[in-house]
């Protein structure tokens, strides 16, 4: 009898599995399309035969500047951002076990930003840009120590948690206008366009540092995947089964922190996309959270190129932030979401 | 009975202080700043005013709008604070966390943008709208469900709501960059450099809206021993409500038009008054206006010194100041009245 239960239970987890592999490969594959329309639409349209003959080596050459330097750089970087910030907003809902949780609303957004508006103001000049992100990063990491410090009362609380990143995230925005209200107007528009989030005249050099953080760090997730899992139950559960909670949150959270701080540093504070991204994955695929790593951040990816595609195109020759775009859908979202929970 | 009635003269000495209090800082406002000014010009300046001192210019052009500007600001966004508090049963309530600063803004910045607006009593207007829609909308947010109104809902849609008119001013800004440049003034919160032309539109509002607050203090103490009591009481409770939520948005869109974003002044100066003279609300109304025109009148004055020779926006100050509070009562848990 038990034979026959788990034998069914393998067959019915392999189906899942079965499910979930099409879905990725879908998902997979439109983001191949949509890469490939972003190199082909813009100020000047390519053929898309033609980007493919350029891809792939048996072009002319007459379209590399405009797809190597200009549009590939900008599309690369723009998924990887959006898997980041995906995945980050993933793993946060997941330890916070709010679906309201994401790295905008929590401050690490916030604190990132300061970091680099310091940066813009302050050293821009005199140090080189490409210690940005750095000061980005350390700016999520310290306010994301200082929110998890503070939460600390025997243990953290993921409503005690929330609650005062939102503070933290009100203190983090007067420190931002501070910045830009006492800096002279040059610095002042790029910190704003910065803030906004913007891919605008990503280079080889964004991507190829942007590159390791998401290789590291979402495998990483996939490895303490089943650990979500259980904690998803809830504190007391989780300890029950001899997870150490407090340990492997933290872990988590750091590991949230680097994916956010990174993709905030490369690309500006575009918002909202770790709030979407996982909600989107969970309607889709199932409720596991190793399955949702993977699917979560093709969606985010597909959701800052596909904002970006619209930013850079529809008000041509201006060149909107993406992240216009995506806090114009979060946001309605994010109230939809609050209808939706209504009776947490 | 002796002790009530000691308990009141505590109370009502305590209001004296504290309008002696309000006095020294708004005497500390006019004569404190780059340029220090001795008490006895800043009498001159007011009663036998000289064009061609150069004091007499700063007091009558600079100082003294920005003293009473400050004070009637701090004064409103500690009422709009204190009624918020007791309207959503919430200790961490105020205008600026549940969105209604950045509703105003962002209702102000698009009418800039789009429709050229520039005049102070359009722009208070436009507040007010923004004000409403956005406190309307999280209010809304945070009572759907089954159970009703809850303390974290309600913050959690305050936090969105915020998130999402932010956004769309930043976008906004992003785009017009020469907007920006007028507006950052608001964006940052500030009473400096505004004449005292911009306070008048506004003040009757304001003003009226506080007197209705003072004599609402009895029905407030009522609704909060709860809406059941209150009905049985013969209280019209929808009516309360909806009273004190047109005097908030008064206060606190009023504000938002003449100086911008201030944060944290209507979160802080409730808990503290509170703390110091209980939980009756005819006496907290009265206590809640000198404190927040004193605490935003000391901010002001402050915001002048620490980065000297440039000023501080005031928004920064007072969110600087009010983070920890908030931080403590987050850690404290969200029960209100203890």
């Amino acid at each position: 009898m038990t034979k026959l239960s788990s034998i069914k239970n393998k067959s019915k987890s392999n189906q899942l599995n079965k499910k979930s592999l099409v879905t990725f490969l879908i998902l997979f594959l439109f983001s191949l399309l949509l890469i490939l329309l972003c190199l082909s639409v813009g100020s000047s349209f390519i053929h898309p035969f033609n980007v493919i003959n350029h891809l792939i080596g048996s072009g002319t050459g007459e379209y590399d500047f405009v797809i190597n330097t200009l549009r590939l750089p900008r599309v690369s970087l723009g998924f990887m951002v959006g898997a980041a910030l995906g995945v980050s907003g993933l793993i946060l809902q997941g330890i916070i076990r709010n679906p309201l949780a994401s790295p905008d609303i929590i401050g690490i957004t916030g604190g990132a930003s300061v970091g680099a508006i310091i940066f813009i103001v302050s050293f821009m000049g005199t140090v080189s840009v490409q210690w940005l992100p750095l000061a980005a990063l350390l700016g999520a990491a310290i306010v994301a120590v200082f929110t998890y410090a503070m939460s600390w009362k025997d243990g953290v609380t993921p409503i005690r948690l929330v609650l005062i990143g939102i503070g933290v995230a009100a203190a983090m925005n007067a420190l931002t206008t501070m910045m830009i209200v006492l800096s002279d107007t040059y610095s002042t528009s790029t910190a704003y366009l910065w803030l906004t989030g913007s891919l605008y005249a990503a280079k080889w050099q964004d991507v190829n540092s942007m590159l390791p953080w998401i290789v590291i760090f979402i495998p990483l997730t996939l490895l303490f995947s089943r650990i979500v899992n259980v904690k998803q139950l809830g504190d007391d559960i989780a300890t029950a089964l001899g997870v150490r909670v407090q340990l492997y949150r933290m872990l988590l959270l750091f590991i949230s922190v680097a994916l956010a701080g990174s993709a905030v540093a490369y690309a500006g504070g575009i918002g909202f996309v770790g709030l979407i991204a996982p909600h989107i994955a969970r309607m889709i695929a199932n409720r596991s959270f190793a399955v949702l790593v993977p699917i979560t951040a093709l969606i985010g990816g597909i959701i800052v190129v596909l904002a970006d595609l619209v930013a850079r195109t529809a008000f041509l020759p201006l060149d909107i932030p993406a992240g216009v775009f995506t806090s114009g859908i979060g946001a309605p979202f994010f109230i939809y979401l609050l209808y939706k929970n209504r009776n947490m | 009975m002796k002790s009530l009635l000691s308990r009141k003269s505590y109370k009502i000495i305590s209001i004296i202080f504290s309008f002696f209090l309000f006095v020294f800082t708004f005497l500390l406002s006019i004569t404190l700043g780059q340029t220090p000014i001795p008490l006895d010009t800043v009498f001159d300046a007011i009663f036998n005013y000289d064009g061609s001192i150069t004091e007499h210019i700063i007091i009558t052009t600079s100082r003294l709008s920005r003293a009473l500007i400050a004070a009637v600001i701090g004064s409103s966004l500690a009422i709009a604070g204190a009624l918020m508090q007791a309207l959503t049963k919430n200790p961490l309530a105020a205008p600026d966390i549940f969105g209604i600063n950045a509703g105003a803004l962002f209702f102000i910045v698009v009418s800039v943008t789009f429709f050229s607006v520039s005049s102070l009593v359009h722009y208070m207007w436009i507040a007010f709208l923004g004000a409403g829609i956005s406190g309307g909308l999280v209010y809304l947010l945070g009572s759907l469900g089954k159970d009703g109104l809850s303390p974290v809902k309600i913050v959690l849609a305050g936090a969105a709501i915020t998130a999402l008119f932010v956004s769309f001013t930043q976008g906004l800004l992003v785009i017009d960059e020469q907007g920006l440049q007028s507006v950052l003034f608001w964006l940052a919160g500030s009473v400096a450099g505004r004449s005292i032309d911009m306070l008048l539109p506004v003040l009757p509002f304001i003003i009226s809206a506080g007197i209705v607050a003072l004599f609402l203090g009895g029905s407030i103490n009522i609704l909060m021993s709860g809406e059941d009591v209150a009905k049985s009481l013969g209280q019209k409770t929808g009516l309360i409500k909806a009273v004190m939520g047109i005097i908030i948005i008064f206060l606190a869109g009023g504000s938002v038009a003449v100086a911008g974003s201030i944060g944290f002044i209507g979160l802080i100066v409730p808990h503290m008054v509170r703390g110091l003279f209980g939980s009756d609300y005819r006496w907290i109304i009265p206590f809640s206006a000198l404190f927040g025109a004193s605490l935003l009148l000391l901010a002001d004055v402050a915001a002048r010194f620490v980065i000297m020779p440039q000023e501080m926006p005031i928004g920064v100050m007072t969110a600087l100041l009010g983070t920890p509070f908030f931080i403590y009562i987050a850690r404290r848990g969200l029960k209100i009245n203890d």
